[in-house]
């Protein structure tokens, strides 16, 4: 039984986290080309449509990518996760059904019509084409953050006697106080992904001196784009994520800061340090005194509850884990304000595409923004757990009863092998794409 | 409620079977029939701007399945999780072989998706037919044992096969000369299907190769559903009662055999689109006469002890299903409306649209 646990974790953790590699490039990147598209149907200079077709090849094979490896993702809540997905469907089963009839048919269908369709569109319905799959793609990343929330803040359910979660308020769905917090605060991050990689690949033109009048354009936008993410990605919406968990879920919140015990007169903020479980502690601390009860209550000296005032039973199981995603996730948060703001300040300046050592700064913090994401993602995960739905049913009761963990570790081992695969060949084309640049159109 | 939205699953089902039907179609012509590099390029462009929307049909009733129906998803999806899982994979794998062909020119690169996408296309429309199969058969709901159930009730598991290969084992295993059967009536139909979807769309060389072909793999389909009407009440043993009951529901097989016995006359159609619809007809008709036949099941029980799923016993609750009938009237209104503009748009023939060419 607890074999069939853990390999049911394992592969749907496995399977999310390299699906989630794609989405959040295509939610970014689609903003980005439906902008150079947009400014080329305003300025009419032809090396905006050139951008944009550039990075509609992109985003084309991330697109495809994050389609064939989102389809597990809605399958596997029956295959490995059906007695949540019996008990709980009444309701998420709304929102995933929404972004199936909502979301995907927007997207693909018209995916097929932006990537084909420049011709036989113009290049005014070739935008809105363009809009439509952002619109899509959007979309799809609200309801997943809508079921997302009902599983973190359960709102408008009752519980039948034999365990059913019933929907009594589909409105209640939507106006939870979790939505739009989450959502803005991923949908930001996505476009930090998104802006970064945009830099880097100018950044990687301008320092190899090939390209570089897209390169400089690349970075220009990138930065533009990356600065204003990276900081609403941490104030407003991160805070107000944030604020959330103090309220509905003290005890993640007291992991995810590494308070093992409440602090008398207000809580430091923990820089670095490492969650020594043994004695309950935290090893080698770096902590600011007073900053984490003023950060979360605009108060130097407010209380902020520790681990040790919660029953054992409803700590999340893996605290040092989520300890460190968190850390992780706001720490590279940080390094890309600071990284945007001195980009934008040379940019300012006109000497950004000169500096070197920030446009190779710039390449390097490639996959920085996918471990950022990754990691935000896995606080919101680590940090629910040991519950599937938060307070009311736990993790080990959703699992599938009839599926053993042979057969579980068959296919994990299975969805490995085959996305070790698909991430190389990824790789291999994206370089490819890369490295061929873009094509000037300089037909007329 | 329940029966409408069992209704809405089932009509969502048949569109996706018949559009993405041909697209598993001609995968399947492209790796028996496709020679030249024209012919490959003619069967892509046919189906390369459809061929995501058409998958997300698939996903999209999953979705109502899961909403409409949670005990049912939880229960198969559960239950049939290798072949499911490995469902997945072959659709991994024929989206790849579409996307990634063009992307490279080597010969060698080539050749592996293009029998990626044409393998996983035939072994996908044969798991469609296995899994119709499984839902006509049914499955051991509870795991009965000596005759003792060792799960609740409405959960099962089925291995691929059993040793016999028998749909009447206690035993069971999701292939067996049952399913079998239906899974290679789905592999012709849906050739015989993506024939008729290439002929509509292209002016390629292969079309009249094509329209013998089709010709010829519909005798075989005829001999095929007369052997598996003749073998049915073997695993049904009432195939015929709805029908009696409910007269009307003859509908559902006269669509089938007009379907069936029309594309006979593929040879002498005039126009090119008349075959697609005639394959339409009879994927639409065997379906819907399908699960009229088992009607209210969705899942029978091969077992005395535990009771059949029926649409009525795996649905959910009255205020979400009602509640969810206001945004699937948007929704689909929506869709109806981005079909209409993509099939506009992607009108005629597709002998030119440059697939796959970055």
């Amino acid at each position: 039984m607890e074999d069939m646990l853990f390999y049911d974790r394992m592969q749907f953790a496995f399977t999310i986290t390299f699906h989630y590699l794609f989405p959040q490039l295509t939610m970014g990147l689609s903003l980005i080309v439906v902008y150079f598209k947009g400014k080329y149907l305003y300025s009419e200079i032809e090396k905006y449509n050139d951008a944009a077709k550039f990075w509609m090849k992109i985003f084309a094979l991330n697109f495809a990518m994050g389609v064939v490896t989102g389809i597990p993702m809605e399958f596997q809540f029956g295959t490995n996760w059906a007695k949540f997905s019996e008990l709980t469907g009444g309701i998420i089963g709304q929102t995933l059904a929404m972004e199936g009839m909502f979301s995907f048919f927007l997207e693909s269908s018209f995916l097929g019509l932006f990537i084909f369709g420049e011709k036989l569109l113009g290049h005014k319905l070739h935008f809105v084409t363009g809009f439509l799959v952002f619109l899509g793609s959007w979309a799809s990343g609200y309801l997943i953050i809508a079921t997302h929330s009902w599983m973190q803040h359960p709102v408008g359910y009752e519980i039948l006697e034999n365990g059913r979660f019933v929907l009594n308020n589909f409105s209640a769905l939507f106006s939870n106080p979790w939505l739009l917090p989450s959502y803005f605060h991923n949908q930001l991050a996505s476009v930090i992904t998104a802006s970064f990689v945009v830099a880097a690949i100018g950044a990687f033109y301008i320092l190899n001196n090939k390209h570089s009048e897209f390169g400089k354009l690349f970075v220009k936008t990138g930065v533009g784009f990356g600065l204003v993410s990276s900081i609403l990605v941490a104030f407003p919406t991160g805070d107000l994520v944030a604020k959330n968990v103090v309220k509905h879920q003290p005890v993640t919140f007291a992991a995810m800061e590494g308070i093992f015990e409440t602090e008398e007169g207000g809580s430091e903020i923990v820089l670095i340090g490492q969650p020594n479980m043994l004695e309950q502690k935290l090893d080698n601390k770096i902590a600011v005194p007073n900053i984490l009860s003023f950060l979360t209550y605009q108060d130097w000296n407010a209380e902020i509850k520790g681990l040790n005032e919660f029953d054992k039973s409803t700590h999340p199981t893996n605290i040092p884990g989520l300890y460190y995603a968190y850390h992780i996730m706001v720490g590279l948060g940080t390094i890309f304000i600071g990284l945007m703001l001195l980009a934008a300040v040379q940019l300012f300046r006109k000497k950004l595409y000169t500096t070197k050592w920030i446009l190779w700064a710039l390449m390097f913090m490639l996959p920085f923004p996918y471990i950022a994401n990754t990691t935000g993602w896995y606080t919101a995960e680590l940090g629910r757990q040991p519950w599937l739905v938060y307070n009311l049913l736990r993790t080990a009761d959703g699992a599938s009863p009839t599926v053993s963990a042979g057969n579980t570790l068959f296919t994990l081992l299975g969805f490995i092998g085959l996305y070790l695969l698909l991430g190389l060949l990824f790789l291999m084309l994206a370089g490819k794409i890369i490295n061929k640049g873009p094509q000037l159109n300089n037909t007329h | 409620m329940e029966l409408f939205w069992y209704i809405v699953l089932m009509t969502m089902l048949a569109v996706y079977v018949i559009l993405d039907g041909y697209d598993f179609g001609a995968g399947i012509i492209h790796l028996f029939f496709a020679k030249t590099e024209k012919d490959k390029k003619a069967i892509t462009n046919a189906i390369g701007p459809f061929w995501d929307a058409n998958e997300v049909w698939l996903i999209a009733s999953g979705g109502i399945l899961f909403f409409a129906f949670p005990t049912l998803y939880a229960s198969s999806f559960s239950g049939f999780y290798l072949p499911l899982i490995m469902i997945l994979w072959l659709l991994i794998f024929r989206a790849i072989g579409l996307e990634l062909r063009g992307q490279i020119h080597n010969r060698i690169w080539e050749a592996i998706w293009d029998k990626a996408f044409g393998i996983s296309s035939l072994l996908l429309a044969l798991f469609f037919g296995v899994a119709l199969g499984n839902v006509v058969r049914g499955v051991n709901l509870g795991n009965v044992v000596n005759g003792v159930s060792t799960h609740e009730a409405h959960f099962f598991f089925l291995p691929l096969w059993n040793p016999t290969f028998s749909p009447h084992a206690e035993a069971l295993g999701v292939i067996d000369w049952f399913t079998l059967l239906l899974g290679v009536i789905g592999v012709i139909s849906l050739a015989i299907h993506g024939a008729n979807w290439i002929i509509f769309k292209t002016n390629s060389d292969l079309n009249t190769k094509l329209r013998k072909v089709i010709f010829n793999l519909n005798i075989v389909l005829l001999v095929l559903v007369i052997i598996s009407i003749l073998i049915w009440h073997l695993i049904e043993p009432k195939p015929f009662h709805n029908f009696f009951k409910y007269p009307w529901l003859w509908l559902f097989p006269i669509i089938t055999l007009t379907g069936l016995l029309g594309l006979f006359k593929i040879k002498s159609f005039k126009k090119d689109g008349y075959g697609f619809i005639f394959s339409s007809l009879f994927l639409f008709g065997g379906l819907t006469t399908t699960v009229s036949s088992i009607f209210p099941k969705v899942l029978p029980s091969t077992n005395d002890i535990n009771p059949d799923l029926t649409l009525y016993n795996v649905a959910a609750d009255e205020y979400g299903l009602s509640v969810g009938v206001y945004w699937f009237a948007i929704a689909i209104v929506l869709v109806a409306v981005y079909m209409f503009i993509q099939y506009k748009v992607f009108r005629g023939k597709m002998d030119d649209v440059g697939y796959g060419e970055h």
